[in-house]
């Protein structure tokens, strides 16, 4: 019988996720076993053109990580759609568009100008950019296009399932891979590796009422060990977040970041984490609400910090950019 | 003109690409090393409260959060005017050196070691971390793997998780360790030691006593004569955590020693039209292009260049094996770009004497790990050594400490230029008019950059395999003539 197929691979992203498959340690030996890994570029010798010359749906998994940003990220993500029976969005930044669909808030151009020409120790006379294509004095040299905007991979093409987290932890990963090697799939659409509640409901701190005079920022304030976080007036996005890393970073005194995304159900994180902060407001003077909301000073960062791409904001700017 | 595109190639982040154009005889007449990707962190790091930073900025590199991450703690501290207690301050350099241990690790035994291990003209297919392991065995194999986990462990230990921690804040630390933590770092840290002496031992044992191996170090081909940085300690000994910024000129000789508030005196970036990633180089130098020597701005970061800029190592078994790669090498500064994968093995060592050395520190397990800033924050920048380079982060905020200007000089992008040299001179050795551009051609190439253990936009390399490589070859009419292909 012939291995079914697996292919990984990467657009924008850190690494990190990478890494995190690999922090399944010898189980890789398993997946190696079971599946016949066809591309890898990261760890393994296989070309775009061997992609390229596999039929369509001939690969019967693919997980792909990194936001899409440039033309060859979506080149690729279109390219591996093709080949693929299976594709699944892995780690934060396929799901959402991650940390650098924060870029959304800005565009080419400013970006272009912060980086090359405003950066204090950027020494750039002629105002040069990075161009698409650039005769070198022997001939031409090419770069992929930087897109205006980021998206996630959903939002490039069709992805049948998702596993969360910047990046997903090992135990993530490895119940992912466990249910697509059991054949234990769930219906299309689903998370796969992580729960169906949020980060807030499996936390281990103590929770009694929820009823704040002011937010601090985690800073600003040494928490009690054992009580909730937003009890003590520090902004956690556990009660938006998907759970399934078990508090991984509240275990380490520091507020829920939002990594493994909108909680089951949840269509725009913000819109849940805002209701949510709002709820616990203890006040109901418009004023000291406001002055209480003040303690939030970078909304757009907050409420979407790993899914601004995929969310409902500049859905305008993003469609523009799909006309030209 | 011909032009020969490596496109893709991989292990950097998204992608990289080499364009090498040969004239009409076959001879090299240029080759480019182009990066197609930029994030544009420096732009939407705007606007967010500046603690953030600390969890936005480790994704610039998945491969290297943990020093992206203290870089912006350090900066983000500097911003509050804020002096964190003396245990935090040890608990990065403890978490720090873990880290450095298993990264360091990753790059011997999965990236650079295959080339030696295995041999740069070995069959493609076992030219990675599978061959290394069936030619060393499994038992070291094993032992591979168990070192990264048991370094991960003492990261997760502080922040949670390895890849992107949350552990430090402004202030300070978010948690401490307990006795029964640090106990358990002890064990890890003596046995990162026997790790790093024994790598070590690997290394003598099969690159330096085959003659093939210590000729291809030491050729042309793979040498340039550049300037060097690395943070050093008050007697000039390698830090990785703090210091100053030392850069040696290529005789050796102090160039500049500065607090990193100043580097904006002594590091410039410059633009090309045809990459996405800018050219640092030493401003008081100025750039002649990617050039070396002393007339030439280029430096280098990275092992060789930390150990060249620096008199000695702050550890004693360190300290004799940087005596040791000097004098067998012909003493300081080195120039030989390969010689990186011993100087990484000289500091994998440091590292792990270092982290004992902290567990054993009787204030280690102190509870009190954080102060809350309460000074004005306004601007800041911090400097780490991340194992591919001098990494600093400078931040400027309004009073609520909310970012309005983010400037970022990332570890590898410092090494742009000597990495684009590099290549150019591999290029320019190996291929010869008349002789067929073959794989193991490929592979040499491939070496001239894989010693600096590049990270480029920052990330992913730290795996083991190869780079797929095509190269299509057109002739002056730009018709494709040939298509040679690495499997």
């Amino acid at each position: 019988m012939t291995k079914p197929k697996l292919a990984l691979y990467w657009a924008a992203s850190c690494g990190g996720c990478e890494i995190a498959v690999l922090e399944i340690k010898e189980k890789i030996l398993d997946v190696a076993n079971v599946f016949d890994i066809v591309f890898w570029p990261c760890v393994m010798d296989f070309k775009y053109e061997d992609v390229e010359k596999l039929a369509d749906k001939e690969i019967d998994l693919c997980l792909f990580n990194g936001a899409i940003r440039t033309s060859e990220h979506e080149h690729f993500a279109k390219l591996l759609r093709d080949k693929s029976k299976v594709l699944v969005a892995y780690g934060a930044c396929a799901c959402e568009g991650g940390i650098p669909g924060l870029a959304n808030e800005f565009d080419r151009k400013s970006i272009f100008q912060r980086v090359y020409i405003e950066t204090p120790s950027t020494y750039n006379p002629d105002k040069k950019f990075p161009q698409e294509n650039y005769d070198m004095p022997e001939g031409k040299v090419h770069i992929p296009a930087f897109y205006d905007t980021v998206r996630s991979l959903k939002q490039t093409v069709l992805v049948e399932y998702f596993i969360p987290g910047c990046p997903p932890l090992e135990k993530t990963t490895w119940k992912a891979l466990e249910a697509v090697i059991k054949g234990e799939l769930p219906p299309v659409g689903s998370f796969l590796g992580a729960g169906d509640k949020t980060v807030c409901e499996e936390c281990p701190r103590k929770k009694e009422e929820k009823k704040i005079k002011g937010f601090y920022r985690s800073h600003l304030k040494i928490p009690e060990p054992e009580k909730c976080l937003l009890e003590q007036g520090i902004i956690c996005a556990g009660p938006a977040t998907r759970s399934g890393c078990e508090g991984t970073c509240i275990k380490a005194n520091l507020p829920c970041w939002g990594c493994y995304g909108p909680a089951q159900g949840v269509s725009d994180v913000g819109a849940k984490f805002m209701s949510a902060l709002a709820s616990v407001i203890d006040s109901d003077d418009e004023k000291e609400v406001a002055k209480i909301l003040e303690g939030i000073v970078d909304p757009i960062g907050t409420f979407y910090r790993f899914a601004l791409a995929s969310s409902l904001l500049r859905r305008k700017k993003m469609s523009q950019e799909k006309k030209e | 003109m011909k032009k020969i595109s490596i496109d893709p190639i991989t292990r950097l982040e998204g992608h990289g690409k080499i364009d090498i154009f040969l004239n009409d005889k076959g001879e090299v007449a240029n080759a480019y090393f182009l990066v197609p990707e930029l994030r544009g962190f420096e732009k939407f790091c705007e606007g967010r409260p500046v603690e953030e930073l600390m969890v936005l900025t480790p994704r610039i590199c998945g491969v290297c959060p943990t020093s992206h991450h203290l870089a912006s703690a350090k900066a983000a501290d500097a911003v509050y005017h804020c002096e964190i207690p003396s245990v935090a301050k040890k608990l990065r350099e403890l978490m720090n050196s873990a880290y450095y241990v298993a990264d360091h690790t990753t790059h011997f035994y999965a990236l650079g070691g295959p080339d030696f291990v295995v041999g740069p003209d070995a069959p493609k297919a076992e030219r990675n971390i599978l061959g290394v392991i069936k030619k060393v065995g499994l038992e070291i194999g094993g032992k591979v793997i168990r070192q990264r986990a048991i370094c991960h462990e003492v990261v997760s230990m502080l922040g949670g998780k390895y890849v992107h921690p949350s552990a430090a804040t402004v202030g300070g630390m978010g948690k401490g360790l307990s006795e029964e933590e640090r106990k358990r770092c002890e064990e890890i840290a003596k046995e990162s030691i026997e790790f790093g002496k024994f790598s070590l031992k690997v290394f003598g044992d099969i690159v330096l006593s085959n003659k093939v191996y210590v000729d291809l170090v030491t050729s042309d081909t793979y040498t340039h004569k550049t300037y060097y940085m690395g943070l050093v300690d008050d007697k000039n000994k390698v830090n990785f955590y703090e210091g100053k910024v030392r850069v040696v000129d290529p005789d050796g000789k102090e160039f500049a020693k500065f607090d990193v508030k100043d580097y904006l005196n002594h590091i410039v970036e410059w633009v090309e039209p045809w990459t996405y990633l800018k050219f640092p180089y030493l401003k008081n130098v100025g750039w002649k292009g990617l050039v070396d020597g002393k007339e030439s701005g280029v430096y280098r970061v990275a092992p060789l260049a930390r150990l060249n800029a620096s008199d000695g190592m702050a550890t004693p078994l360190a300290q004799e094996e940087y005596e040791r790669m000097y004098k067998t090498l012909g003493g300081r500064p080195v120039h030989f770009t390969l010689a990186n994968h011993w100087a990484r093995l000289v500091e994998l060592l440091y590292a792990a004497e270092r982290f004992l050395e902290l567990t054993k520190d009787p204030e280690i397990t102190d509870p009190n790990t954080r102060v809350i800033p309460t000074a004005k924050p306004d601007e800041g920048i911090g400097v780490v050594e991340a194992p591919r380079g001098t990494l600093i982060h400078h931040y400027q905020t309004d009073e609520r400490g909310v970012t309005k200007k983010v400037n970022l000089i990332v570890a590898t992008t410092n090494n742009h230029a000597a990495i684009s040299m590099s290549i150019k001179k591999a290029a320019f050795g190996l291929i010869k008019a008349g002789q067929a551009v073959s794989d193991g051609i490929l592979n040499m190439i491939e070496m001239a950059f894989r010693a600096y253990d590049p990270c480029f936009g920052c990330a992913t390399h730290s795996l083991p395999g190869e780079m797929p490589m095509e190269i299509k070859i057109y002739d002056h009419n730009k018709k494709l003539v040939n298509i040679i292909r690495r499997d």
